[in-house]
């Protein structure tokens, strides 16, 4: 039955399914926002290169037929149109490599962070210490998305609630705070991306890469390991619940108090 | 009245017969036949692969296969289209088109040419088998990064000896098509007078010799890592995984060319033979042509802008891939230009060519937003990047093949193929060929990274369509299949000058052309 809705839904232009998001996030950090007008601006270049050319591709298709009785012309060089259509193309990309330039120099910035954040890839899981606080955890697939992923697990994966995007161990970050984050990894490479917070960045065995992410609006922002990283590279999801400085501070103060009880229970 | 001359020729040289004819041949033609049937063979079985991948992602949750499969499957998928399936069909038009379009009577060094190709066989059975061995084929993507790469089983060894192999058989390829191209032109054709399709393959041929020693290089460098104790690549031995994948992307930009220019090369004979018009700016195709070649030089590192470069080199390879597009540009404002004004007609090369201009000019929409860094950080390994190179490759490469196949078929067997069931195939193909890869913008954008066997379900319904159109596009190439047996099988026989609108020395011959195409060099004014 789902499979004929399938079918059905490519014919129907309709928004009888549920998900038809078709364009990239704008996300809530100044990068991710850059990266998303970025993205737009060369998008709406492209559809404006691509209005003019098909438009003179299709106008030719439709009238210099030979079933309309069109006759070739005899033209076939001319240096002026060729200096013209090399130059024009090239003045627009000069127009947009200006912003993207600035953009770059702007998300390359990693000075100044507020808290420091350090992720390491494992196969297949995440590691996140924060430097400043002393606090650090794994943060792995829930077990619910884990046990419906499996082949012939006999689970509908519809009914899993955020199916393969849920993790055991929540990344808590403070809002308007500049966070610094230093990804390596231990065994193969992995690319740590939450698409709302902005680009992805490597996690690779040997390098610290740095990348900062500044949230501005509470919520939770999920992504997911990019970068083929073998057999489980699809089930390393990310979470990161952005909370208010206060609230984050209490976090991470319950988080310590935790550690100090286990540290303890594992001392007696 | 030409196969009596055909009988003849082939008495005179005592041609074997039956299988050892196919074995020891070193007749340009046989050789080009060859070339174009495996690589017919590769494109379905990596079809095949694509299908088991496009059933899996057909809902969310693993339904088919196991992770460690699939992984396997988008590996092989890639090594079997790219170095068997592209790559040995423009080597087989070479093979077919230079002697024939440059007024040779075969290629220069025809010994080599059947041992290029008898190498193919068996570098893919080897690459083949090692999805039967115990630890499976390999898994880390046809990218082969370290150290993911490294844990690989034991088909590690056996998939760099192939590609060696592959690497032998295109890089001896190459030197005959130059040394062809170079020496064996008709009297009167100056290396500006060249067929446009010939100037591509001259340059491909350059980069074919530029790039595979660096990837032979790079997998030598992988297997020492593996089984004789280096550290090339592993950083516990004071070695840098980043290392390969710039190695890897020196060798593999220029490669995405080698996939392209000829491909270039056919649409710009089809283009001006259909619009009954010259090709517009012929001198500025050559010099494009080769400005995308030597671009492709330097700038490799956008494939790899998340590794962590410093800021002036994401700047640099930023500015330099925004670059391409000029000449890329050049060409397809060319192609327009050359129908401009023309008297047009659709038969199915044209067809496959238009579509041709258009799909891949989408693709280099996307590969233009691609270049810019900025946005690349959230374009990078997602669906969109999976998109952008389906749209170059398949309605740009693949259908750029099947277009000169179309075109050229009549010549090579003196058949004409059935026009309305070319255009059938060719409404199918480009309907399904969207199908598939359109949605995959849409899922890339939204955040589905790529090479994953399972997906949230919010990406559920464009990957269902997606698989669709996947498996309408391939259904649609046994109606390949058929044409190809149907125009052998039918009675309809070809002129010698097929399309009213093409010019070139191949027009000249007879449908088939002679077993040694020009005995007497043709003078070209």
């Amino acid at each position: 039955m789902k499979r004929i809705i399938y079918l059905l839904a490519l014919v129907l232009p309709s928004q009888i399914l549920a998900d038809w998001q078709v364009n990239m996030p704008r996300g809530v950090t100044p990068t991710s926002e850059i990266a998303y007008d970025i993205h737009m601006l060369m998008f709406w270049v492209t559809v404006v290169i691509g209005v003019l050319v098909f438009g003179a591709m299709i106008y030719s298709i439709i009238y210099h037929r030979k079933s309309v009785g069109h006759q070739p012309a005899k033209f076939h060089e001319s240096t002026k149109v060729e200096i013209i259509w090399t130059v024009i193309p090239f003045l627009i990309l000069v127009a947009c490599a200006i912003p993207a330039t600035k953009a770059l120099i702007m998300m390359e910035d990693t000075s100044d962070a507020g808290i420091t954040l350090k992720v390491t890839g494992y196969q297949w899981m995440w590691e996140y210490e924060y430097l400043e606080d002393g606090v650090n955890f794994f943060s792995k697939i829930d077990n619910k998305s884990n046990n419906a992923r499996r082949l012939n697990s006999g689970k509908d994966v519809n009914n899993v609630e955020n199916y393969l995007r849920n993790v055991d161990n929540e990344v808590v970050l403070p809002t308007d705070t500049k966070v610094r984050l230093l990804l390596t990894a231990s065994d193969v490479i992995h690319a740590w991306w939450v698409p709302e917070l902005g680009g992805k960045k490597d996690a690779i065995p040997g390098y610290v890469n740095e990348l900062w992410i500044n949230i501005k609006k509470p919520g939770v922002y999920r992504g997911a390991c990019a970068e083929l990283c073998g057999k489980d590279h699809g089930f390393m999801p990310i979470v990161v619940r952005a909370v208010p400085k206060l609230e984050y501070e209490k976090w991470v103060s319950l988080k310590k108090d935790n550690r100090v009880a286990e540290s303890q229970n594992i001392g007696r | 009245m030409s196969t009596n001359v055909q009988d003849i020729h082939e008495d005179h040289h005592h041609t074997p017969s039956g299988l050892m004819r196919w074995i020891t041949t070193t007749n340009h033609k046989d050789i080009g036949s060859l070339y174009l049937w495996f690589s017919l063979l590769m494109f379905f079985v990596g079809g095949f692969m694509a299908l088991i991948i496009r059933a899996e992602l057909f809902e969310p949750g693993l339904q088919l296969v196991v992770p460690g499969f699939f992984n396997q499957m988008t590996t092989m998928h890639a090594l079997i289209m790219i170095f068997g399936a592209v790559m040995p069909a423009f080597v087989g038009l070479a093979n077919w088109q230079i002697p024939i379009m440059i007024g040779a009577p075969d290629m220069a060094l025809p010994r080599l040419n059947n041992w290029s190709f008898w190498i193919l066989p068996f570098a893919f059975t080897m690459l083949l088998s090692t999805l039967f061995f115990d630890s499976g084929g390999p898994a880390a993507g046809w990218t082969l990064y370290p150290p993911l790469s490294l844990q690989g089983g034991n088909s590690m060894p056996f998939v760099i000896l192939s590609i060696h192999l592959l690497g032998i058989s295109s890089i001896l390829g190459a030197i005959n098509v130059i040394a062809t191209i170079l020496n064996m032109r008709a009297p009167g054709m100056t290396l500006m007078k060249m067929p446009i399709f010939i100037w591509t393959w001259l340059i491909t041929a350059f980069l074919l010799i530029a790039a595979m020693p660096v990837l032979a290089g790079a997998i030598t460098m992988l297997l020492t890592d593996r089984f004789f104790g280096t550290s090339f690549f592993t950083a516990s031995g004071g070695g840098d995984p980043v290392m390969f994948q710039h190695i890897f992307w020196f060798f593999g930009h220029p490669e995405v060319y080698i996939l392209i220019l000829p491909a270039f090369g056919i649409v710009s004979t089809i283009i001006p033979a259909f619009s009954r018009k010259k090709l517009f700016g012929y001198d500025s195709m050559v010099y494009a042509t080769a400005s995308i070649a030597l671009l492709s030089f330097i700038v490799w590192a956008h494939h790899m802008f998340t590794v962590g470069m410093p800021l002036a080199g994401e700047i640099f390879f930023m500015l330099t891939t925004m670059l391409i597009a000029v000449p890329t540009g050049i060409k397809v404002f060319n192609w327009v230009a050359t129908m401009w004004r023309g008297s047009m007609t659709f038969e199915t090369p044209m067809l496959f060519a238009l579509a041709f201009i258009i799909l891949f000019t989408i693709g280099g929409f996307s590969g233009l937003m691609l270049a810019m860094t900025p946005a690349d950080f959230q374009y990078h390994d997602t669906y969109f990047v999976v998109a952008h190179f389906h749209y170059v490759l398949v309605p740009g490469a693949v259908f750029a093949i099947i277009a000169a196949v179309y075109y050229w078929l009549p010549k090579w067997t003196g058949k004409m193929y059935s026009e309305s069931l070319g255009k059938l195939h060719f409404w199918l193909t480009t309907i399904f060929v969207n199908l598939t890869f359109f949605p995959m913008h849409f899922v890339g954008l939204a955040g589905m990274p790529r090479r994953i066997p399972d997906y949230p379900v919010q990406f559920a319904d464009f990957n269902a369509i997606a698989s669709v159109g996947a498996f309408g596009f391939g259904l649609s190439q046994l109606l390949f299949i058929y044409i190809l047996y149907n125009t052998l099988k039918r009675d309809v026989t070809a002129e010698d000058k097929v399309w009213d609108g093409a010019e070139g020395l191949e027009w000249t011959l007879s449908s088939p052309p002679p077993y040694h195409s020009f005995e007497k060099a043709p003078r070209v004014e």
